[in-house]
Formats: structure tokens, sequence, C-alpha cells
């Protein structure tokens, strides 16, 4: 065991992987000698040299497209977007392309790419190095979506989505990399794609979330602790496809569920896990369902004032843990 | 003419060869036009005008080794990597079988793996990227391959040709970019397209060699896309090849191309006619005869008539498997 920060916790990973299967390799822009503008691949280009860790012209649809390609072939490529906010010139590589190619070729062909990409605000990004993105993919079948909450989790997720048959978005809280911190294994873990986790056990009230706000859930719901309340907390950790049955699960056992993203509300991963608790849980249930979000509006702006009223944290959570245990 | 092209000029079972592949090309789409108006199937996206450049281009190619990223008028790429007449009439149909995609396509969204033929999509360009995937994979790999990845002239007009062409070119990978240009993208004219004079004008920006090709000659397009292939193995980088022939249907069956050309002009693309053309010169070299050319007609008449039957009947793909392959594994929940 040894304390890796979340960051840390991706490279080792990016790092075993390639060590262990040389058909591993990654590109992006500024991944190579600069090791990353977070430097998510620091050191990969000394240990495996610019064949496998490749720093690519400024031109997010073709890392995805040759990526796409290089996969197709037979290799694994890990490519990155410099921020979440900048993938948008390759959409359509990967909403037409990669989500469809084994769908469309009739399990001919198949593209077992990952794309990471930091996401996420309170680094003073302004609207374009903030976002969440994350909804823009959750309703096209065939990709899958990850967003983990702890160095463990970036560790093991990201080897498993390495080794996935199928593409994976990877999205990493950028204000993450260096705030958490914890005890990850050495071993070659992998956890699996595509299940939630339970973070905390309560019995009071229950809170579904994903990525850096699991960790402001935690601090919520600690505070609560002492007033008696207790909280279960679920990791969604695969945004898409949901794992409904840990979500009805999670819901069903208090009856009281807040659901939270840093994203805004409308069109959100959490309306849709509110979706599936409403098909499925409709006797356990002993309050509506809450979904906390960012306002209605495109991104979280620049001036310190204006970020935090948009940016998600424990104390908006606390306020609505507060209000939904005593319904 | 040079060493390369002498040896193609003489040999008269490889031009032979060629030729009927590329009359194989235009009479497979004959038929599906003919099976689309009387209400068979529902869809044709035509070949007719580029089976010269499109058959010429796959012969200079390894098709063992090197990997085809067609676009939706490469009948005769995809004919010549390995896709049968009765697999091309499956597709058309739509049916189970279509090794193309099981049905789930529209018509000529090639890509077949055991050919090396590339899985591609509708939204054009995409695949450009691509190609250059496969070749910086293969070149990792040190394979003797290159990507022969083709497109429409609208397609230049596309991000992605930017970007995959900039992509080969900085980091040298073996790829041929083949932009079959038809002078129309659907109705809109060249003029409208593109301020330069040549689509290979282009190259020059990316620091590849650019070459435009008259594609109606089948000497032309072998030559340029051997010597492509060529300098993409010998690690000088890719090549943008231009070949300019007509377009001598509509965009598909869902257009028509009378309302944005005339008859004239019409007229005078089929006099050109690369297939027509070649047969004319294979005559006057003795290479094919009178009696010969009967014989491959009646026999491309019968394959295409007993694959169009067997398509036919063949099965649509069960509602079952409807929700089959999204994912590995079997996802049949």
């Amino acid at each position: 065991m040894a304390v890796l920060t979340y960051i840390q916790a991706i490279t080792q990973a990016m790092k075993e992987e390639m060590q262990q299967n040389e058909k591993v390799f990654v590109l992006g822009e500024d991944v190579g000698v600069k090791g990353g503008v977070f430097k998510a691949t620091e050191g990969l280009i000394e240990e495996f040299g610019e064949e496998r860790v490749i720093d690519t012209p400024l031109a997010e649809s073709a890392i995805a497209g040759v990526g796409i390609g290089a996969a197709m072939y037979g290799m694994r490529p890990v490519a990155e977007m410099q921020f979440a906010d900048f993938i948008m010139p390759a959409v359509n590589q990967i909403i037409s392309e990669a989500a469809k190619i084994r769908y469309r070729s009739n399990n001919d062909w198949h593209c077992p790419i990952v794309i990471r990409a930091p996401y996420g605000g309170g680094v003073h990004g302004g609207l374009y190095h903030s976002q969440s993105v994350e909804a823009v993919f959750a309703n096209q079948p065939g990709l899958k979506i990850v967003m983990p909450s702890s160095p463990s989790d970036a560790k093991g997720l990201l080897k498993a989505a390495i080794r996935d048959e199928d593409p994976v978005l990877f999205f990493e809280h950028k204000r993450g990399y260096r705030l958490l911190k914890e005890d990850v294994s050495e071993a070659d873990d992998i956890l699996p794609i595509g299940q939630a986790a339970v973070k905390k056990e309560g019995s009071d009230v229950t809170i579904i979330t994903y990525g850096l706000c699991v960790h402001f859930a935690q601090q919520a719901a600690e505070k609560l602790e002492s007033e008696g309340v207790t909280t279960e907390i679920l990791d969604l950790r695969t945004v898409y496809p949901l794992d409904q049955e840990a979500i009805i699960a999670a819901a069903s056992k208090t009856g009281k569920v807040l659901l939270v993203t840093e994203d805004n509300k409308e069109g959100s991963i959490i309306s849709e896990v509110s979706a599936i608790i409403n098909e499925h849980c409709l006797f356990d249930l002993d309050a509506p369902v809450r979904r906390l979000a960012a306002p209605e509006v495109p991104a979280m702006p620049f001036a310190p004032n204006l970020e935090k009223e948009f940016m998600m944290n424990p104390e908006k959570i606390e306020r609505e843990l507060r209000d939904l245990a005593s319904f | 003419m040079d060493n390369e092209q002498n040896k193609l000029v003489e040999n008269h079972e490889l031009l032979l060869e060629m030729y009927r592949e590329m009359l194989r090309a235009r009479r497979i789409d004959e038929r599906m036009w003919i099976l689309n108006r009387s209400g068979q199937i529902p869809f044709v996206v035509s070949c007719q005008g580029q089976e010269v450049s499109q058959v010429a281009a796959a012969f200079a190619l390894d098709k063992d080794q090197d990997y085809a990223l067609p676009y939706y008028r490469d009948l005769g790429v995809v004919l010549h990597f390995g896709m049968t007449t009765k697999e091309l009439m499956l597709q058309a149909y739509g049916k189970a079988d279509d090794p193309n995609s099981g049905g789930r396509q529209m018509p000529n969204h090639f890509g077949q793996k055991k050919n090396r033929i590339v899985t591609g999509s509708s939204p054009v360009t995409t695949q450009v990227p691509h190609a250059a995937g496969f070749a910086l994979a293969s070149k990792m790999e040190k394979k003797q391959a290159v990507s022969f990845v083709t497109m429409g002239e609208g397609s230049t007009n596309q991000g992605d040709f930017h970007e995959g062409l900039n992509y080969a070119a900085v980091q040298k990978l073996p790829v041929i970019f083949m932009v079959e240009n038809n002078k129309y993208a659907i109705s809109v004219p060249l003029n409208k397209q593109i301020a330069c004079a040549k689509i290979s004008d282009r190259a020059l920006g990316y620091g590849m060699e650019g070459i435009t090709v008259d594609g109606d000659d089948p000497f032309a397009v072998y030559k340029a896309v051997d010597e492509a292939r060529k300098r993409a193995l010998h690690h000088e980088g890719p090549t943008l090849i231009e070949t300019v022939s007509n377009r001598l249907t509509g965009h598909s069956s869902d257009d028509n191309h009378l309302m944005y050309r005339t008859e004239e002009e019409l007229d005078e693309a089929k006099e050109k006619d690369g297939i027509i053309q070649f047969k004319e010169y294979l005559k006057e070299q003795q290479i094919l005869t009178d009696e010969k050319e009967t014989e491959m007609e009646a026999e491309i008449k019968q394959e295409i008539n007993e694959a169009t039957e067997y398509a036919e009947n063949a099965s649509y793909a069960d509602v079952t498997t409807l929700a089959h392959y999204v994912y590995s594994q079997e996802e049949a929940k």
C-alpha cells in the first residue's frame, strides 16, 4: 500500500497497463514531453518512449478518430482530451463512430478505446475549463461512462476501462486530482465497470451521486451523524449504463433519496436515476425524490463569488440532507 | 511510361481481370437500380462512373496486407478486396447474412473484417482519421501494410479531412488518401465547394505529395497508387491522390440529378465513361475479343442473377436480435 493522490493513481493505472500489454499506448495534446497539463502522463514517455506516448497535433477529432482506427486494428489506445470542455470537436467520432462500431458491423468490428478527460469546476476555470459533459454522452448505447470518486476507484476502474472490449469515456474530476488521496493497493486490482458502490452505510437518508460530489456528500453526512441522522451513500461510479439494481436497493433502504450532481439539473444523470427510482420504488419511498444540482446556466463563471454560487459543496448538500431527514 | 506502367500494359491477363472487375461493379450497380425502381429494394447509392478509379487503385494495393476504408460509392474497391456479388446483394436487401452489418446499415456502408474492409458510417469523412489510426497501428507493429482511404471531393471540406491528413503527414504514416472527384456533392458543383484549382493542391499545406489524375485512365490511377504505396512503405509519408471522373447517376435513388445537371452534360460524361474507353483500348490492342466480352457479360449476368435470387429469398435478421452486440458478450437482454 502507498498513499496516492487521485491523479497519481491514474498515472499508475496507465503505467501498469502499458507494462503488461504492449498494445496499450497513450495519445493526446502535451501528454508526452510535458507529461500532460495536469501531469497525468508524467514519466510515461521516459519509460515507454515517444512511439507509445504520442504528442499529437492540437486536433481533438483526430485524437479520438486516430485512436478509434488504432482500436479497430487491435491496439488499446488511451486518448486524452486536455479538458472535457474540449471534447466537443470529437463528439462525431465518439457518438457516430466509437459507440456504434460493434452494433453497426453486427459484431464484426469493435472499438476498445479509452478517452480520458478532466471535468468539473472549482478551479477558477471559467466556462470552458469547468464543465461536466457526461450528460451529452449518456444516452448513447455502445458507450460506457466512468467517473471515479477516489484514488483506489480511479486506478481499478481505469485499468478495467483499458481492458474493456468497448469504448469507455473516463471523466476525472480535476479538482480531485490533488485533493483526494488515500492508500491504494499496489496489486493488479480491477474494479468492474457498470457497478455502483455503497461508500457509506446508513439508515435514515440515501444520497446517490458520483465523482467529486461523493467526497462532498461524505463530508455532509459526517456533520449529520453527530445529530443521529445516518446516511447511506451510493457512488454510481459508472454513470452510463446505470447500475439499476444498486440504485433501487439504495433508494428502497431508507425511503428518502437525495440525488446530487455538479452538472445542471435538467436532462442530467441524476434525472435518469430519479426516473429509475420512480419506476421501481413507489411503495418504498417516504418522501419525494430530491435533486440537488447546478442552476440552469450554461457553465460556471470565472469570478470567484459566481463560481462558488454555481459549484456544489458540502454545505449545500448538508442543508438539503437536513431538510430531507426531517420530512 | 515507366517500368511499372509498362509491366501493367504488357500484363494482358491482369488488364482483363481489371476490366472484368470494373464491368462486374457496373453490372451489379445497374441491377440494384432495376431492383430499386421495381420496388424490390429501398435504396441505391451508385458507383457508376467511378469504377475505373476504384478498381485500378485496388489492384495497385496488396489486399492481403493493406486495409481499405472505402466510402459508399466504392463497390469496385470492396469487390477487389473480396466481397462477393452475393454478399453485395444481401446488403442491398438488408438481409441477416449481409457481412457488412447483418442488415443494420443502409446499403453501401461497407465493412468486412476478414477482407480488411473497415466498417464505415453515413456522416462523411469520419473514416479519414481512422485510416491514420490503422496506419499508426501497423507502423507500431512494424507491418508492411498501408491504409487506403477514399472519399468524395465534398468530404475534403470537412474538419476530419484536415485533421486526418495533417496527423498522418506529421507522423509520416503509411496512408493513401484517394479523393474520387466526381464534381458534385449531391447537387453542389465543384465551384461552390472549393476555391483552389485542384483538390490535390491541398496536399502542399500538409507537407505531403499530392497528385491529380484522370480517374477514367486505369494506367494513371494504378501508377499513382502504386507510387504512393511505395512511398508509404519507405516511411516517406502519406499521399493525396485526386482521381477526376464523372458521376453517371443521381447522388442516390432518391435524387433526380436533372434538377441540377443538363442532358448535354450527362451525355458528355457518358461518352467519357472510363469503362467504355478501357474496353475500346483492350479491343484495339486485341486483348479483349468480342467473343471473350460476350462470355464475360454472360458469366457476370448469371452470377448477378443467382446472387439476386439468393438475397431475395434470404431471411431478415430475427427481431429478437435487435439488442445484440451493443456491447461485447451476450448482451441479448
